[in-house]
């Protein structure tokens, strides 16, 4: 498993829009399980409507963890990803 | 002539016939199924359609307002794919054999309701973005035809509420305004309406009756009236607002975007001034480039006891990150005179403007000082925040609060909270002893912004609130506008920066004179800020300097 943590820098935090974005960017990294968790709560990155309900805010920090296939160039895909869209 | 009250969240003034937003509705009907497998498939079926539905939209929202417009709806696909979503009306139609319509609605309402629940505005709002797909699916499986506007004459379109896909697709071009029963500031049919930039005026329940279909109505976006069959006077009146919205809208967009330079060169920063987090829209549209006065009475003033610190870090906080890295001006408490609370349970005075208030209260009651400094310290790690202390009179004042501001920034690193290193502390100059203490004060704070209200009030010695005053209280009184050029010079001497945050700093006629004595920043109402930017970029600051200043000094002019 590969994780690491990143913390919101948009204003409106981890909303309807990046939210599809990234769940369409984990659908293409097939072969791996993302999952998003804040604190105590988890969710499968790929549940767009858990992500969201999760009301993750700017300035809160996340933990993304990768399970399964190329687990180093998925985590390494998704983080870009935070750092260019969240 | 009937009105109705409203919330407004999108400016302007329209008028037109009203009319009610046709939805087409089927009936749902909920019954067990025989064939669950095959109830399971029609469903697929429709989720199908409503992602190709929804593909459709996309692609003429992109056309009529861009990607992000058309975002939208891609992620109304994937929400029509959610597998919590998904997965709810699985179980409904195979474990439960409910057929695939009502599954739909259930697993919608499931959903809806979660995010009904959240503490946060924006995302309360998306309860109707997933109420939107399960009714598209809904009316697919029921075979509902979608509604919209059947009038040859563009008109007020009133509803419920409109959801996305009702939004993108109306003809626009047959909409001048929109009322709606209900409604968020932050639903579809608001953010339609400040893109369209026509007036919406939401919440206003029960007073939307049906029978006042094809009445004709005024809408005001700015104060969120409604107004049925208007008298002549009523019309006129609106109708004169319609027209110096619409010269406004010509300004903005000429304006917009351009910097505040007068024709020689000279830059100054034109800021607003709010009251509370809400207003911060009105900044961003009208292009103001900071905040200069941020009254933060309003959390006081909203609370039945004194505010939380946590309560005023979130409003704080939201203002600084909507803002976006401009500058924001914070001041600190400022009550007492002609503001009073009930829980400060403050003693009757009989001078209130010359008594216990704003600064004066913190130094005495630190424990309400010091919520507050922490709530903004706290706050400033996600923005560009200065903290300003007003009704200041003597140095000491401003050494003691300054001092609570080291203590409390060495609380937070003690308690490992960030805050940022680069907030401004500033005061505010309304004191006639500020203003003559302005070059020692000067050594002590970053910035000066001078309250030009309560400054003419005491220098002039005329109560504010007394409107008998008459020729007595003079606005552009010399001695007010001589203490204003003592100040900013005071200031430039020591090389901090000096703005205005009365409404002085608004008036048109002193626009030149500010210039020339050298202000740095002008602080205004939001829908001030262009007209200001309009005068600052018609003015040669070298050619009337001379003359204004000289005239300032001389004793021919203001006998």
């Amino acid at each position: 498993m590969k994780s690491f943590e990143y913390t919101i820098t948009d204003p409106v935090g981890i909303h309807a829009r990046p939210a599809g974005l990234l769940v369409k960017e984990i659908k293409s990294l097939a072969g791996s399980a993302v999952t998003i968790s804040k604190g105590e709560k988890k969710v499968n990155a790929l549940k767009l409507m858990a992500l969201m309900q999760m009301g993750i805010k700017q300035g809160e920090t996340v933990k993304i963890e990768v399970e399964g296939g190329d687990e180093e160039a998925v985590a390494k895909k998704i983080e870009a990803f935070f750092k260019a869209n969240l | 002539m009937i009105t109705i009250q409203g919330k407004g969240v999108s400016t302007g003034v329209a008028s037109g016939p009203l009319y009610f937003y046709q939805r087409a509705q089927g009936t749902l009907r909920r019954y067990e199924v025989a064939d669950r497998e095959a109830e399971w498939l029609r469903f697929k079926e429709a989720q199908a359609k409503a992602i190709e539905q929804l593909g459709v939209l996309a692609e003429k929202a992109r056309a009529e307002a861009g990607d992000e417009a058309a975002m939208l709806f891609e992620t109304h696909q994937m929400m029509c794919e959610d597998l919590d979503y998904e997965e709810a009306i699985e179980g409904f139609i195979k474990e439960q054999g409910l057929n695939a319509e009502a599954a739909v609605t259930d697993a919608g309402v499931i959903q809806a309701e979660a995010f009904a629940a959240m503490d946060d505005d924006y995302f309360k709002a998306r309860s109707a973005d997933v109420k939107d797909i399960s009714g598209r699916i809904a009316g697919i499986l029921m075979g509902v035809v979608q509604g919209g506007i059947d009038s040859d004459v563009p008109v007020i379109l009133a509803s419920d509420d409109l959801a996305p896909s009702e939004t993108v697709q109306l003809d626009k071009s047959k909409i001048l305004g929109f009322v709606t029963s209900g409604g968020s500031g932050s639903s579809h049919t608001a953010i339609l309406a400040r893109t369209m930039g026509i007036p919406a005026i939401i919440g206003v329940g029960e007073q939307l009756k049906s029978e006042y279909r094809g009445r004709e109505v005024i809408v005001d976006g700015g104060t969120g009236t409604v107004v049925l069959d208007a008298d002549e006077e009523t019309r006129a009146r609106l109708m004169k607002k319609r027209a110096e919205i619409l010269k406004r809208q010509e300004l903005l967009n000429q304006l917009k975007g351009q910097p505040n330079v007068s024709k020689d060169g000279q830059e100054i920063r034109v800021y607003c001034n709010i009251g509370n987090p809400e207003d911060v829209h009105a900044v961003l549209e009208n292009d103001g480039g900071g905040i200069g006065l941020f009254r933060s009475e309003f959390l006081y003033l909203n609370c039945d006891d004194y505010p939380t610190e946590e309560y005023q870090f979130e409003a704080y906080k939201k203002v600084l990150s909507d803002m976006g890295g401009k500058e924001v001006v914070i001041r600190t408490l400022d009550i007492g005179a002609d503001k009073m609370i009930e829980y400060f349970q403050l003693p009757h005075e009989e001078n209130p403007a010359l008594g216990n208030r704003a600064l004066r209260i913190c130094l005495n009651r630190p424990e309400i000082f010091r919520t507050q400094l922490r709530a903004l310290y706290r706050a400033s790690a996600y923005g560009r925040l200065s903290i300003m202390f007003p009704m200041v009179a003597s140095v000491w004042e401003v050494r003691e609060a300054k001092k609570m501001c080291e203590q409390v920034k060495k609380e937070l690193t003690a308690e490992g909270i960030p805050f940022s290193d680069e907030v401004d502390v500033g005061i505010m100059i309304e004191t006639p002893a500020a203003a003559v203490l302005s070059d020692r004060l000067a050594k002590e704070v970053d910035f000066f912004s001078i309250g030009t209200n309560d400054l003419t009030q005491y220098t002039l010695a005329c109560d504010r609130q007394n409107n008998d005053l008459g020729r007595f209280f003079d606005a552009h009184h010399p001695a007010v506008l001589r203490l204003i050029k003592l100040v900013c010079d005071n200031a430039h001497k020591e090389g901090i920066w000096c703005g205005i945050c009365g409404e002085l700093g608004a008036d048109l006629e002193l626009t030149e004179l500010f210039l020339s004595i050298g202000l740095d920043e002008l602080s205004v109402s939001p829908r001030a800020v262009l007209p200001l930017r309009q005068k600052v970029r018609e003015t040669q600051v070298r050619v009337v300097r001379e003359k204004l200043l000289a005239d300032l000094m001389s004793d021919q002019t203001h006998l």
